[in-house]
């Protein structure tokens, strides 16, 4: 049925175009023996084609499209006899005489331009004569068609200002009227078309009225293109016989392109000053129209011309255009109960972009339109249409794109509120983007009272939101997301130490509520916050005397503390031993030994029943090693404690070479090369020694496992660490024992049962030439070194 | 001719936000030919954004990367230097010139690059050089009081190394230049 009813058309179409071609080439040959009779006779046949109901209006438009072309070069011929002496009012008489209605108001059509262009009449008088003439066909489409015609030939010809037809009987306002008059016929006659046919048929109907709207619209643009209609004129009488043509049709398909048209044809600043009359014919529209879309489309115009000059800017202030479009917006979407959430939402992002740009210094406007939309989703818990969660995003992040500081948004009262509506991953999604505004424009956040509230907006990302599933998130994402917190941690910052101990207060807060999986993220940039902070309180501590001093070291070591005691529920055993060495040498420059020591306490014990791994264990031991070296804050007894238990953990390290080197790092526990530092000469002898029994028990193992002996880069090394000691001036370490220790790792080195060890060949190399350079220094050194032969 | 960029201890998220955004500038891909990296990068992000600057990588690593396979020491050979990198938490005292003189001369390498410290420093030493390129990011440190953001490009033609520290002081940016070259008889006395 379908495919032969487009086979039909087809045929028919060919048909109109073979009987159209046919009269036109009688019709040429009529204009080229310039027989005027004939001429008519022709054309009028040749368009008789036209009164076919049988095309589709797409078909249509093709015949119709053969024929003005003809119609152009009849127009010329008419031209052509008005010179020769035929008279135009003749003309315009003859061609009545045509049988057909259709043929001849095309025919008129054609004259009646001739006649304008000859001026014996006024042109209003043609105009509204050919207009008015036009009612005789009632028929939709070709009605439609016809009209375009009569549109499409007096365009040129209306008695607009500055025209030449313009004259003391003819205004603009003739121009108009004509103009309006066409307009309102054709859209009569679009809106009748749905009632044509059977109902069955409605979709198709309404898909080929959609195709001919243009024709409808054009009569729009052909307003806008007179130069006589200004503001006034248009505020006057275009736009209310316009919009009252657009209410009264109450045809949906009618109402939303021609409200769309009027908001594309006419200049933004017309829109601007006749706001309320085209914002009140919204409401009055068919609740079916989609009126949001018009509405998104009029804020978007006008937030570009708002954004094109600033000197536009007061004309939105004087009109008061916000109160305005708010106004009808609220209306709107109290009219339209069916509208979907989705659909109001788009609305308040188009008037947040339009008060972005128009009044960026009134937030109060901003948060007005956010809290709008907290009215419009409050009852409804998360939302799930992604249309609308994507509008959300875009609502709340273009305030942060505009004001490009996340302090302003945090002054937005219903910010949080539009973010509580969001499900949890987009909800986290939002966080992201406010973090990543805030690390863009490198935002300093500086007070608590903002931190908090800022934690408020960032909540998903801080801690499992009550009653949300725990979600399977991808391992890599979640570890983004959680540095991304952690970068922000940096962020918040102020000079003045009492409000930094509250911002850090705050941030202590909300991160421990973050549980075992988001601390290791979050504590390590805390604490260096903190440390930050205690550096700069450094040396102040006991000075105030009497008053209570909220930011002294001391409090903040406490809050340190309890910090870093909650990795151990994770578990994070390295990364907090880790952390306490850094409070202990943090302690150890502020001077408080207790604190200090209590440190190191906590270092140890976690090294003791925490850290398994061996290669973990190597690490952590010379980290508090060099640590404990540099501390400078204790007393013998405490130093003394201490420095035991790291020379006894270096020891009982499960490789040999692992604990050979932690032991012989140990010896610089006891030889501090600064000016108080602790100098025992005889401690250092004794670790070097205990190294070098380890390397020797080291390379029996492996004679005994591998049938040869490891490799003597163990002994080349002590043999670096006694050459350190013995230039630092310890009178324990002789240049006899160095003597001793070149001759036991040279033979070592000839011994057959020894690996050969290249890298170790070079070490050794490395290290002789070394001695050699440092006996030909000369000087003090020099002479030290000459008692060593190499 | 070839650009060796050298950094270290940049402590991202943990101490600082980011690398600071003129260094960001300055470091485009396709005009480095290697980065040598002390460590303490500390996050795969970072690994990422310096893989994107130049693929050919040398990582050894830091007490706070997350990421285990990075080696505790490495050397390399580019032109006619022998390079040496190890983090330096290892070096006991840390960032003392003798100590990681030791470690030079374990790993056989005319230039030795360590960090820890986060203090820009770079010594000639016994016919070599030890260089620290401090902190990318001026990351705090328990060490160095005041760190300002630092790294080195390393220009390294024949026998001769120019090393290049930028510095970021006060928002802005410091270039100094140090000249190294090195004696063909160096490693002659095998």
């Amino acid at each position: 049925m379908i495919s032969d009813g487009i086979e039909d058309e087809e045929k028919w179409l060919a048909e109109g175009i073979a009987g159209l071609q046919q009269n036109a080439f009688y019709m040429h040959r009529a204009l080229d023996s310039n027989n005027l009779r004939d001429a008519l006779k022709y054309s009028a046949q040749m368009l008789s084609e036209l009164r076919t109901s049988r095309l589709t209006p797409h078909k249509y438009y093709e015949l119709y499209m053969r024929a003005f072309d003809e119609l152009r070069k009849l127009e010329m011929f008419f031209k052509e006899e008005t010179r020769r002496g035929c008279s135009v009012i003749d003309l315009y008489e003859l061609v009545q005489h045509a049988g057909n209605i259709l043929p001849r108001l095309y025919l008129l059509c054609t004259v009646g331009s001739v006649y304008i262009k000859s001026k014996e009449a006024p042109a209003k008088d043609v105009l509204k004569d050919l207009v008015e003439m036009c009612r005789g066909i009632q028929h939709p489409v070709r009605g439609l068609f016809l009209r375009s015609y009569l549109s499409q030939v007096s365009r040129d010809k209306l008695p607009d200002i500055g025209s030449e037809y313009e004259g003391d009987a003819d205004t603009v306002m003739d121009a108009v009227e004509f103009v309006l008059q066409n307009f309102t016929e054709m859209n009569k006659l679009w809106v009748r078309m749905q009632h044509q046919g059977p109902s069955r048929e409605r979709e198709k109907r309404e898909k080929e009225r959609s195709e001919l709207r243009d024709l409808v619209g054009k009569n729009l643009h052909v307003l806008s293109q007179i130069e006589g209609v200004d503001l006034d004129m248009y505020k006057d009488n275009v736009l209310p016989r316009v919009l009252e043509q657009v209410v009264n049709c109450k045809d949906e398909l009618a109402q939303y392109y021609l409200m769309d048209c009027i908001i594309q044809v006419f200049p933004d600043e017309y829109h601007l000053q006749t706001l309320e009359t085209l914002l009140g014919a919204c409401p009055q529209l068919q609740p079916t129209v989609d009126i949001k879309t018009v509405l998104s489309q009029l804020m978007d115009r006008l937030s570009n011309y708002a954004a094109s000059s600033a000197e536009v800017l007061p004309e939105f202030l004087q009109v008061e255009a916000f109160a305005k479009l708010s106004n009808a917006i609220g209306k709107v979407i109290e009219a339209q109960v069916d509208m979907p959430v989705v659909g109001a939402i788009t609305l308040y992002v188009s008037l947040l972009t339009f008060t972005l740009r128009v009044h960026p210094d009134r937030l109060d406007y901003v948060d007005q339109v956010l809290g709008a939309c907290v009215k419009k989703l409050s009852g409804k818990a998360k939302l799930e249409d992604n249309k609308a969660t994507k509008q959300i995003v875009a609502l709340l992040s273009a305030p942060l794109e505009k004001y490009n500081d996340i302090v302003i948004a945090l002054k937005l009262s219903n910010y949080p509120r539009v973010m509580d509506h969001l499900d949890t991953g987009t909800n986290k999604v939002m966080a992201v983007v406010i973090i990543q505004s805030i690390m863009k424009n490198n935002t300093c956040i500086s007070t608590a009272d903002k931190v908090e509230a800022l934690f408020e907006l960032i909540k998903g990302l801080i801690k499992d939101l009550d009653g949300t599933p725990v979600e399977e998130l991808d391992e890599e994402d979640f570890k983004e997301e959680q540095s991304s917190v952690a970068r922000l941690i940096h962020m918040l910052h102020n000079d003045d130490p009492e409000e930094m101990l509250k911002i850090i207060c705050t941030v202590k807060k909300h991160i421990l509520t973050g549980g075992p999986t988001r601390l290791p993220f979050t504590v390590p940039p805390l604490i260096f916050s903190a440390l930050k902070l205690v550096r700069r309180l450094q040396g102040q501590d006991g000075d105030v005397v009497g008053e209570e001093v909220p930011a002294t070291p001391k409090k903040i070591f406490q809050l340190l503390h309890q910090t870093i005691e909650a990795l151990l529920s994770v578990p994070a055993p390295e990364l907090a031993l880790r952390l306490y060495l850094q409070c202990a040498e943090a302690a150890n420059d502020c001077d408080l030994e207790p604190v200090a020591y209590e440190f190191f306490t906590q270092a140890f014990i976690l090294y003791e029943e925490e850290v398994a791994d061996s290669k973990a264990q190597v690490t952590a031991i010379h980290l508090i090693i060099g640590t404990l070296q540099r501390m400078n804050v204790f007393g013998v007894e405490n130093r003394d404690t201490l420095t035991h238990k790291a020379t006894g953990y270096s020891a009982k390290l499960l490789k040999k070479p692992d604990q050979c080197r932690a032991v012989y790092a140990c010896s610089h526990l006891f030889w501090v090369d600064d000016q108080d530092g602790v100098k025992d000469g005889e401690r250092v002898l004794l670790c070097l020694k205990r190294a070098l029994r380890i390397a020797n028990a080291a390379q029996q193992m492996a004679n005994v496992t591998r049938g040869s002996s490891g490799p003597v880069t163990l002994f080349v090394e002590i043999l670096n660490k006694y050459l350190y000691f013995f230039e630092k001036g310890n009178p324990q370490i002789t240049s006899a024992a160095i003597q001793g220790l070149v001759e036991l790792i040279t033979t070592e080195m000839q011994s057959d049962t020894t690996t050969s060890d290249p890298s170790a060949d070079a070490f050794f190399a490395s290290t002789l030439r070394y001695i050699q350079f440092q006996k030909q220094k000369g000087g003090t050194m020099g002479e030290k070194y000459e008692t060593i032969k190499v | 001719m070839v650009l060796v960029l050298a950094l270290g201890d940049l402590h991202i998220p943990h101490r600082a936000p980011d690398l600071p955004a003129k260094f960001k500038s300055m470091l485009v891909p396709g005009k480095i030919q290697h980065i040598i990296c002390t460590g303490n990068l500390c996050i795969k992000e970072v690994h990422d954004y310096l893989k994107s600057l130049c693929p050919d990588m040398h990582i050894t690593r830091g007490e706070y990367d997350e990421d285990a396979r990075y080696p505790e020491t490495k050397t390399l050979t580019i032109g006619q230097f022998k390079l040496g990198l190890c983090h330096g938490h290892q070096v006991i005292p840390w960032g003392d010139l003798d100590s990681l003189a030791m470690l030079q001369r374990q790993l056989d390498v005319d230039i030795l690059v360590t960090g820890h410290t986060h203090q820009f420093k770079a010594y000639k030493h016994e016919g070599g050089v030890v260089i620290n390129p401090g902190s990318a990011t001026g990351a705090h440190s328990s060490i160095t009081y005041d760190v300002n953001p630092s790294f080195v490009l390393m220009d390294i033609d024949g026998l001769r190394v120019v090393v290049y520290v930028y510095e970021l002081i006060d928002g802005e940016v410091k270039v100094d230049k140090i000249d190294f070259k090195k004696t063909a008889t160096t490693h002659s006395a095998h």
